[in-house]
């Protein structure tokens, strides 16, 4: 099956790994991806904080070609352009008058067909119930699933999952074998954009974050967002820092977790990648007796 | 416009915000939620819920403290405020407002400086290219901010484990794209 799907920028840049482990992990649910052709970036936060038509026709033009080129779901991985994707699909659909401006900005022609997904909702719509079946390496660590702030909000716009609490992301952790923690820092914001130009914002706000997970004994935390995977773990430095402590949990994707329970490797996945480095106890064949788990359990 | 909107209307920043973005201020009954969950409400000048009752109170020197303040370039645009709004009143749509309302006055405040410089050198990027190039992005951010040693050490972390791109993807329809920013923000 093929699929549409958008990239954006961290993921051919910063965030390559993201990229490594989507396309790696559709594939071994037998997906291809197909790259909106020459398509430009969505514009993020820098777009819509400085001018309102050019965050809107930014996105426009990718959802225009998508829809020329006749794709009906566009899996978007990096949370911050589905979210503007999504908003900009909201706002044409909204209101015509704004809708034809931004069309003869770009000169094309939308329809406004386009579907657009986020990572765990092209997860749940293709591959979801052939985890449990594909998983020969369950995931079978404590995980902190962090939503961040623009795959849940704004609600009445995205219409996904539940604001304060989500669940969906614990779910497919769930079928991969993992189990997910109970935990406060869910859904607060990581610092997103301000990573470079307020570094010491981003060291709180994420510290917050990292310290809960850790406190409540997750081994790893899991994101759908390259924003904030740099945040918690490029940044890992200043967090620790902030807090004065050493925190080494690692950061994984959600893609990645799923790829590492249908076997495939670390490489694929592009694990090596991150700046803490994800060494994870082998778990992959626990014992009967807790004891002889102990004795048998090796370090990667 | 709906008949609600226009009996709002009239000479002052609370119906021009009101003409721009379809956001009424005087919903805001000052219950200070948005303020309690934003996340840098505690950085700010003025937490969000002051700035409603700022835009609230229709007095100049209070329209000219906004534009001027630190608030409307710390927030990060993380929606909370909106969600947990019980008048659904878009605070960060508002906030957008403000910030393109604050340049285009030349009332920047001073402190924001660094953080424009990111968002500038963000969009001088994909104007050219089309996309984000994200040595680019650095280099032209601090010539932009003067932060010139900020940064050194991640960079070559970076690099060994493969997260740079040394050269810039290009799209091909780069005439479209310059063509979108003369015709929004360069207009």
């Amino acid at each position: 099956m093929k699929l549409g799907y958008y990239p954006g920028c961290s993921l051919k840049g910063g965030s390559r790994e993201y990229k490594e482990s989507v396309v790696a992990m559709a594939g071994a649910f037998d997906i291809e991806l197909e790259e909106i052709p020459d398509w430009n970036c969505c514009g993020a936060t820098a777009a819509h904080n400085l001018n309102k038509e050019l965050s809107l026709s930014l996105p426009t033009r990718i959802l225009a070609i998508a829809e020329k080129e006749g794709m009906q779901d566009i899996i978007v991985p990096c949370a911050a352009c589905y979210s503007r994707l999504t908003v900009t699909q909201h706002e044409l659909n909204q209101d015509s008058q704004l809708k034809d401006k931004i069309l003869s900005v770009i000169g094309m022609d939308y329809k406004g067909t386009t579907n657009v997904l986020n990572i765990i909702q092209f997860i749940q719509k293709y591959i979801a119930d052939r985890i449990e079946e594909k998983t020969i390496k369950p995931f079978r660590y404590k995980v902190a699933c962090y939503y961040g702030c623009l795959l849940v909000r704004p609600h009445n716009i995205l219409k996904f999952d539940r604001v304060e609490d989500p669940q969906s992301m614990d779910e497919l952790i769930r079928a991969a074998g993992g189990d997910p923690i109970d935990w406060a820092f869910k859904t607060e914001c990581c610092g997103a954009g301000l990573s470079v130009s307020r570094t010491d914002i981003v060291a709180h706000l994420s510290g917050g974050i990292v310290e809960d997970a850790f406190d409540r004994g997750a081994e790893a935390l899991v994101v759908a967002c390259p924003m904030c995977h740099s945040n918690l773990d490029m940044r890992r430095k200043e967090i620790n820092k902030f807090l004065g402590k050493k925190i080494q949990i690692p950061v994984l994707y959600l893609s990645q977790v799923i790829g590492l329970a249908a076997g495939l490797s670390y490489k694929d996945l592009g694990l090596q990648r991150h700046m803490v480095a994800v060494q994870l106890p082998d778990k992959s064949e626990p014992a009967e007796k807790p004891s002889e788990v102990l004795t048998t359990q090796e370090e990667k | 416009m709906s008949s609600e909107i226009k009996s709002h209307l009239s000479d002052s920043f609370g119906s021009e915000i009101l003409i721009h973005t379809g956001i009424l201020a005087n919903k805001c009954y000052q219950c200070g939620k948005c303020s309690a969950g934003c996340p840098v409400s505690t950085e700010m000048d003025y937490p969000p819920s002051m700035v409603l009752r700022m835009i609230q109170t229709e007095d100049p020197e209070e329209k000219e403290k906004l534009l001027r303040s630190m608030s409307i370039w710390l927030c990060v645009s993380c929606e909370m405020c909106l969600q947990r709004c019980p008048m659904e009143i878009d605070i960060p749509t508002l906030m957008d407002y403000l910030r393109q309302r604050s340049i285009a006055s030349k009332k920047q405040h001073p402190k924001a400086s660094k953080i424009i410089a990111f968002h500038k050198a963000f969009l001088d990027s994909i104007n050219v290219t089309g996309r984000l190039y994200e040595i680019g992005l650095v280099a032209n951010y601090k010539l932009r901010s003067g932060s010139f040693m900020q940064d050194v050490g991640v960079a070559p972390e970076m690099f060994m484990k493969g997260k740079l791109s040394l050269t810039p993807e290009m799209i091909r329809n780069r005439k479209k794209i310059s063509e979108i920013f003369r015709n929004t923000i360069k207009k």
